[in-house]
Parts: C-alpha cells; structure tokens; sequence
C-alpha cells in the first residue's frame, strides 16, 4: 500500500505558504474561509495548517460532520430501536457515543442491547442474512459519500429476499446548508472550501448555483497538506481579486459531473426532503427520503418505536460551534464537562468533529 | 488428552486439571516435576535491596493476529515493564482464564508462543494458575502475567527526570501492534501486510543502561495509547516541553495508509515492541548508534527534544512546517463515517 507522499511534500508546501504571503500582501481587511467537511478540520489541525497562515486568513469549521449534524431525535430513535427485543442496531463506530436525550447507544449496549460497529452497510445485510430471526437496523447517517452504499445495501438485500433488514435514514446532502450560512446575516463566509468526497458523488458543478446566487467562491480540495494549502491559495486569490468561482483542486478525484453511477443509486432509491440540521435547523431539500417503493425498508414506517421527548442539554454550543460562530474554546463547557470521554455534544464525539480535533491537537 | 476442547471440568480443581496441567501447560512452559509443585514457587538470584515487580491482563481479540498471539503479547509486555524500570526480568507468573470449549490446539499454540518468548527474554515462568469459565462467560482465553525483576546497578530511569536539552529516541517503527490486530478483526477486510512489533526489549535496554548509563533519563514503552500519549505523560511528569518532528516519526508506508483509510493518527496506535527514551542531549547521537546496533533497534531514530521547562506541553513540527499540539487519547480510537 503506497501511500500519497508527493501530497505532504514539504518543499511544496512551504512554497505554496509563501506565494499565499504574496497573493495578501496588501490585503487590508481579513478573510473567513470555512471548511465545511470534518475531514478536512481534521487535515487543518493535524498538520498544523492554521499556523502556517498569514493573519489575514482566518479559517473556521462548517456542518460537514455527519455525527454532528444529526438531530438528538435521531439518536433517540436508534436507542429505542437498541432497546427493541430481538433487534440489532447496525452503525458506523462515531455514532455509537453520541448522547440523545437520555442514554446512548454505548450505554444501550453496554445494559445488553445487540449493537454491532460494521464498516460497511453490506455488512449490516450480512448480519441480517445470518440471523434471520432478527430484526436489523442499521444507522443511515451520511452525506452524498454514505448514502449511494446505504442504496446499494437495499438493492442487495432485494436481490437477496430479506425481509429483515432496515434503514433508520438520517441522510444529509450538499451544498444546501452552505447556501442556508450564506445568507445567514451574523455570519460572514467569504469563500468555501468544499467537501471533497461529497464532491466526487455530486460533481464541482454542483457548487455553480451557490457562486451564482450568493458570489462566494467555492474550490474543491483534497485532505493531503499540499491539497489544503493549494485549495487555500486558490481562495485567497479569489477573495483577493473580489471574484467568485467554482475552482476544482482536487481533479484527480472530482470530475465536473460527478459520479454518474453513485448518483444512479441515489435518485433510484431516494428522493429529495427538507432536513433537520442539529444547530442549524431545518433546510428545505438538505436531506434523503426512501422512495414509496423502498419504503418497505424504512424502519421509521415498518417497525413503529416509541421514542422520549428531546431533551437538548443545557450550556452546549454545538449548534453555533457547526455554524462557525463560535469556536470550541469559547464554549463554556469545552474541556470541562464536555471531553471526549463524556461527551454532552456532537462535535466532542466524532473524531472529526470541530470539538473533538480541538481537544487532541489543541491550537498551538 | 480424550477432548479437544476446554471443559468446564479443566478448571474444577479435580483429575480434569490435573490432566490439563500435567499433559499440556506444564510440559510447555516450566517444566517443573511433580514431586517439585508447591503452592508458591522459590527465586533465586535476588541479591539487590530493592526489586521491580510489575502485573498486566490480556484481553486481546482475536487472540492470534499477524505476526504473534496473545501468548508472546502477554509475555513480552510484561517483560518490558520490568525492563523501562531498568529491572533486569528474572521470574513470571501466569494466570490463565480459559472459557469452556475452547480448542486445546489453539491453546497448545498460545502456551507454545509462551515459552518461546520467555526464553528469548531469558525469563522464567516460576507459577501460574488456571481457571475455566462457562462458554459465553469470557472470550476465549484471558491471561494475567505478573513479573518481578532485579537491579544490577544503581540505575533508576523514571518519568520525572526529563530536562531542557534531552532528546527523544524511539527504536523504530510506530503502530505496527495497534494496525495488526484492528486489521485482522472480524468484518474490517483491510489486505495489508502490517505484522506485531511484540518483541522483548529487556537486552536493549541493558546494554544502553550499561553503555550510557545515567545519560539514559526516562525509558518507557509507548502501549496502549500510542507515543502520543505516553510522551504526554512523560511530558507532565517532568514540567517539560516536548518538542517532536513529523519528518523523523519512523512510520511504514503500509501503517500510515492504513491509518489514513481508517481514520485514525499512527502516534496514538499502540506498540508492543518499542521504547521511548529520553537521553542528555550531549551524548544521543551514541545512544542512538547503540540503540540501531541492536536487536529490534535497527530502525531506532531520534526523533525530538525537550526544549524548556513548563507545564508539560507535546508540540509537533509537522512535516510541511506547521506546529500543533498533541494531547493524550481521549477514548478509543474510531473508525470514521465519511
């Protein structure tokens, strides 16, 4: 397994950090960008990004942690389907330490509740092909980059005749809560570094309307340093030069059009609905329904739960933190009595959440 | 042996245990006859004022990965301890907890990686106990390793003792143990030719002990945790900064990919056959030559310095020149959804 050295080349690097010195020199005023994706958040912090850049450039962390995004009531369904007799919840490893209301996921297991990590959903079809006297559940979170394997786990599980497996589905997509920041009058947003493998499904197009509409420039970048620092320049000289555009850094991934095959999937077995943002609230078409003719595997529809009252937890800024608002240190209960070990928001659970990669590689 | 599986009678106390000591977990590991078995054993050989005695449980799934099992895991760790005190191991203890049903091969074969790593540390298995659980009621197998260790020499390397000007040696490699096991777990099809680092480390640390003597301030094993953390400790121990270079962290090409698909960072993965040292700055490019010339070595490098005193920060110069902060691991390390 070769691994992308040319990407983290340090004569690369630091040559990219003094042209973006240059494209400022003269810039008076200061510039937010904002990393929408978390991987890209934790590309900034690991490899020191921040420190590197002129002061001019300010970078701030957006919505794209699926775990973080995900509303409390969600994480309340799957507890109650934890707690269902003769059921498996199936998810990815993030989603099993979020807090709902009440309890969670790790909580549910550790009482006895049947939850399996799976890395992939055709796993969590496996699981159901071998316990067919079980129910399972699997954990539908995700953008653009999940949702095409969730889809193509149903049409598997189709071809397979299963009849007991389900898809609790929390699905989000892009780029529409970047246009709902933008035309949010407290926040200043003057250039988006997109997703990058959202993108690889959607397409660097998809960002057109956003440039068009709002005139905020959007450029498509990989997580390798040299990918960040050149996606960065790239918006620097956008923002410098008062243009707006859709520049793709990362074309050895991103076509303009997308994945066409990923997108098959997507619009065979989902259709488009409005989406509870956890912080950002609801944002019309932002999220993925099944269709009427998968709703068959719609957990929500078939296997009725009864699920508690949300109970969001006092103090926490998770919801201005995933708006960039706030930064992680300004949250009354960072580092306090919000930790990784016990966590009260979101973006303290995932790995890539703004608060979690904050508290492991700090600000230096 | 009629079986081959545990049964709950192995742990009964009765003529099933006795079978099970006598015909597989004695012969194997000690060796000792019957007419010899008391309830506690007799070490010789202790004639320091002063001993270091250390215990540790594993729990490891699955019990056998590339490159080792949970046998040679459980001795070398425990070998290790004793050794980053600069004990010299001489005696071990092993506790075994088997769960019914499972196969005496496979514990045939854990009990030989046992001995044989016990022999290449040149340590003795001196006691042990065995204990059956109800199937369901434990994973297989589970062991307890105790060990006590003498001192040679007046030598005390301790987490304390790091100053301004010391350099971090590590030798080699970073993460192998950590990516071999999550690798060869059940449902992760992740082909990748990442093997254990379990190796004993005793012989290394006696020579830079005897070769360098005081100059060698702090040794400790990066475990569970990985560097990250452990040099995080070292870093609060002593009221130190530690100051780390990307470019100098040995990684394999296949660790860091494998990191990097999974979502994790190679300095927080565990090792199970290296050492961190922390050695006065004046003498570590000697230190360093020792460490490469021996066994397990040969890969060692330096790879950062203590630059001041102070309330114990871990920085890292990233390879693209950037600075950031490292923190201990805060839970475990979990696979990314996106």
């Amino acid at each position: 397994m070769k691994y992308s050295s040319e990407y983290r080349d340090p004569a690369l690097a630091k040559a990219l950090v003094e042209a973006i010195y240059q494209d400022v020199q003269g810039y008076a005023g200061r510039m937010t960008l904002m990393e929408v994706c978390g991987t890209h958040t934790m590309s900034i912090y690991q490899h020191g990004i921040r420190s590197l850049l002129p002061s001019q450039v300010r970078l701030i962390s957006g919505p794209g942690c699926p775990v973080c995004v995900t509303p409390i009531t969600y994480v309340d369904q799957a507890v109650a389907y934890a707690r269902r007799p003769q059921t498996i919840v199936a998810t990815f490893g993030d989603m099993i330490r979020v807090p709902g209301s009440t309890s969670s996921l790790q909580l549910e297991k550790a009482r006895g509740a049947d939850v399996r990590i799976v890395y992939s959903p055709l796993d969590a079809v496996s699981l159901a092909a071998k316990y067919p006297e079980q129910t399972v559940v699997f954990l539908g979170v995700g953008f653009e980059t999940t949702a095409p394997t969730i889809g193509g786990s149903l049409l598997e599980a189709e071809k397979r005749g299963l009849k007991n497996y389900f898809v609790l589905c929390a699905h989000k997509t892009m780029p529409a809560p970047m246009a709902a920041l933008t035309s949010d009058p407290e926040l200043q947003v003057d250039g988006y570094i997109c997703p990058a493998h959202v993108s690889a499904v959607i397409g660097s197009d998809a960002y057109r309307p956003l440039v068009e509409k709002y005139a905020v420039p959007c450029v498509v970048t990989g997580f390798e340093p040299v990918d960040m620092l050149r996606g960065i320049q790239l918006l620097v000289r956008q923002v410098v030069a008062g243009e707006a555009r859709v520049e793709c850094e990362y074309s050895r991934i991103v076509k303009p059009e997308g994945n066409r095959t990923a997108q098959a999937i997507l619009t065979q077995v989902f259709e488009p609905c409005d989406a509870l943002w956890r912080g950002v609230g609801l944002i019309p078409d932002s999220g993925l329904q099944l269709r009427a003719a998968y709703q068959k595997f719609d957990a929500l529809s078939v296997l009725p739960v009864e699920v508690e009252e949300p109970r969001e937890h006092q103090g926490c800024l998770c919801g201005e933190i995933l708006k960039g608002k706030v930064t992680p240190g300004e949250c009354p209960l960072f580092r306090k009595a919000c930790t990784p070990e016990n966590p009260i928001g979101a973006c303290m659970v995932s790995s890539e959440g703004t608060c979690a990669a904050e508290y492991k590689y700090g600000s230096c | 042996m009629k079986n081959d599986i545990i049964l709950l009678g192995h742990g009964s106390g009765g003529k099933l245990s006795h079978q099970l000591l006598d015909e597989l977990i004695i012969p194997i590991l000690s060796q000792v006859e019957q007419t010899e078995q008391n309830d506690a054993a007799v070490i010789d050989g202790i004639v320091s004022n002063q001993i270091a005695f250390t215990t540790d449980s594993y729990v490891v799934d699955p019990v056998v990965f590339p490159g080792g099992n949970i046998g040679d895991l459980a001795i070398n760790g425990t070998v290790n301890d004793l050794a980053m005190s600069g004990a010299r191991p001489l005696a071990i203890s092993v506790g075994l907890i088997l769960e019914e049903g499972l196969g005496l091969d496979e514990l045939r074969e854990i009990l030989q990686a046992m001995k044989l790593a016990a022999d290449k540390a040149q340590v003795k298995i001196v006691t042990g106990d065995t204990k059956v659980v109800p199937r369901g009621k434990g994973d297989r197998i589970f062991i307890n390793t105790s060990g006590i260790g003498v001192f040679d020499h007046e030598l005390r390397p301790v987490g304390s003792a790091a100053r301004p000007g010391d350099k971090v040696l590590i030798n080699g490699r970073i993460g192998d143990h950590g990516m071999a096991v999550l690798a060869s777990r059940e449902g992760l099809d992740l082909q990748t030719d990442v093997a254990t680092d379990s190796a004993p480390l005793n012989a290394m640390v006696a020579k830079l002990l005897e070769r360098h003597g005081s100059a060698i301030h702090v040794l400790r094993d990066p475990t569970r945790g990985g560097v990250a953390t452990t040099l995080k400790e070292i870093a609060l121990q002593s009221g130190v900064d530690i100051c780390l270079e990307e470019e100098r962290l040995p990684v394999s090409d296949a660790v860091a990919g494998a990191c990097a698909i999974l979502g994790l960072d190679p300095l927080f993965v565990a090792n199970e056959g290296k050492l961190l040292t922390i050695v006065d700055g004046q003498v570590a490019d000697e230190v360093l030559a020792t460490m490469r010339r021996c066994e397990f070595g040969e890969k060692s490098a330096l790879i950062g310095e203590i630059t001041e005193n102070s309330a114990g920060r871990v920085m890292m110069r990233t390879a693209i020149g950037g600075l950031r902060s490292i923190e201990m691991l805060a839970g475990e390390q979990l696979p990314r959804i996106c």
